[in-house]
């Protein structure tokens, strides 16, 4: 029991002096997490507006695919991203592997698709209520894209939260892509696995609660973003 | 403001029109000109808004033809349509009023003259910088009539634009309609509301089961209506 005050406290000691250490980690794995969302929404957010609009045949198929890939294991989509990047793989030339790029592709490749299904989840029924009155706009389904992605804007930002979260709160990926490197590409996550092994206490559970604060906070957004879209949406 | 190429005559021949093994509309063949208001009128179900869609070629006539007086899609950016629920995009009032003008590709500068006349028209200018979907049902449908106005359409339809709302609000949206046709808008527009009929009409279009049974000047009509299934409507009996 005093193991375990003793850790906290010094815990809060390694966040409240902020260490240069601690902040280190948390910096990268903000810088991580952050460019893989962008690179993600940048391919998502079109996509899933794209399957709410467009009716092809096979759309079922592709939805039920998007939304499996959803629950995507990250050491599976670690060991594919390895497998590419790996030397002997089709990307082995650029030398990403165990490089915080490396990182980005693979939380991105993660949250790809989370950031597709919800988004057109989301936009569909923004859809069918829209479709008529734009079609007499003359706006087909490709001009419609753009329009719903902003006007579910806050909506979407709501989407984008909870990528961000999924990509932060992983660990399984960035391990195998990343390799773990002190000082290169230790990200919190794997900052805590590693140093609960070694039975580093203190410096888990301070990144622990940094973790814990950053999603927390992120939640907190989602809800104050939801009470502005209650404000505009009607 | 109308260019020598007008959009009308629009001319319908034979359009018949199924959703599935249901029959909506049969044969019907009409001729709309310029002119006062054109009222579709006929019970519920009669068929009105499957023809008012069609016109505005939302939906694809099963057969039958719809000539313009110019290329079609020519006549396609001339008209505008405002439907039974307005659909309000999550924006300002007044980006509510520019999307279709973007749209048409109108520069920006006019398009923003264009909105502020329209919104200025319905009496929504004070309004222009609030949540559009947060105003009232009335407002909403006024706002809707002022985004279709703002486009100059040459040929305007309304799909029962007071169905939903009060009588001040109904009055409202009639007050905008005439004005827009004093303006030298063609109007053609449903209702079941036979006295809204009255007050705007300047031709009718009796529809009845998916067909049309009469096409005649207000006056002739509800003076004299021939089909004795338009008495009865006339006076209030269910015809169905």
């Amino acid at each position: 029991m005093g193991d375990l005050a003793s850790a906290f406290s010094t815990a809060f000691g390694l966040i409240l002096s902020l260490d240069p250490a601690v902040l280190a980690i948390v910096a990268l794995s903000l810088r991580v997490s952050l460019s893989a969302l962008l690179l993600a929404a940048l391919i998502g957010l079109p996509l899933g507006a794209l399957l709410a609009v467009a009716r092809f045949p096979g759309r079922g198929s592709v939805i039920t695919l998007i939304n499996a890939l959803m629950g995507l294991p990250p050491v599976v989509v670690g060991l594919l991203i390895y497998l590419m990047l790996s030397r002997s793989g089709p990307l082995g030339a650029f030398g990403l592997l165990f490089t915080p790029s490396a990182m980005i592709i693979a939380q991105a490749v993660l949250i790809t698709p989370i950031l597709a299904a919800l988004t057109r989840q989301v936009l569909e029924g923004m859809w069918e209520e829209y479709a008529e009155q734009l079609r007499s706009f003359g706006a087909g389904p490709w001009r419609a894209v753009p329009t719903l992605l902003w006007d579910g804007r806050f909506l979407l930002l709501t989407v984008l939260l909870a990528g961000f979260g999924r990509a932060a709160a992983e660990v399984g990926a960035v391990m195998v892509v990343g390799g773990n490197i002190e000082g290169f590409t230790r990200v919190m996550t794997t900052a805590i696995a590693l140093e609960t092994s070694k039975g580093d206490l203190p410096l888990a559970l301070a990144l622990g609660i940094v973790l814990m604060a950053i999603v927390l906070g992120v939640n907190a957004l989602a809800q104050g973003v939801r009470g502005i879209a209650a404000r505009w949406a009607g | 403001m109308r260019a020598p190429d007008s959009i009308l005559p629009l001319c319908v021949e034979g359009l018949c029109f199924s959703a599935g093994d249901v029959e909506i509309l049969r044969d019907v063949s009409l001729t709309i000109t310029a002119g006062g208001p054109t009222l579709l009128i006929g019970a519920n179900g009669a068929g009105k808004s499957v023809l008012l869609r069609l016109l505005h070629g939302l939906l694809p006539p099963s057969s039958g033809r719809i000539f313009w007086a110019c290329p079609t899609e020519h006549a396609a950016c001339r008209q505008a349509m405002v439907f039974q629920r307005p659909v309000l995009l999550r924006r300002s009032v007044l980006a509510n009023t520019l999307y279709p003008l973007a749209l048409a590709r109108v520069a920006r500068g006019e398009g923003e003259a264009r909105a502020e006349e329209a919104l200025a028209l319905v009496g929504l200018a004070d309004r222009s910088a609030d949540p559009a979907r947060k105003l009232s049902v009335g407002q909403q449908q006024r706002l809707a009539l002022a985004r279709a106005a703002a486009l100059q359409p040459e040929l305007l339809f309304l799909d029962e634009p007071s169905a939903s709302l009060d009588p001040a609000a109904t009055r409202a949206v009639e007050e905008i309609v005439l004005k827009l046709a004093a303006r030298g808008t063609k109007i053609v527009m449903t209702t079941h509301d036979l006295a809204q009929a009255r007050r705007l009409a300047g031709d009718v279009v009796f529809l009845h089961r998916g067909q049309v049974l009469e096409h005649a000047s207000a006056e002739t009509f509800f003076q004299q209506p021939a089909s004795a299934t338009a008495r009865a409507f006339l006076r209030g009996e269910l015809v169905w």
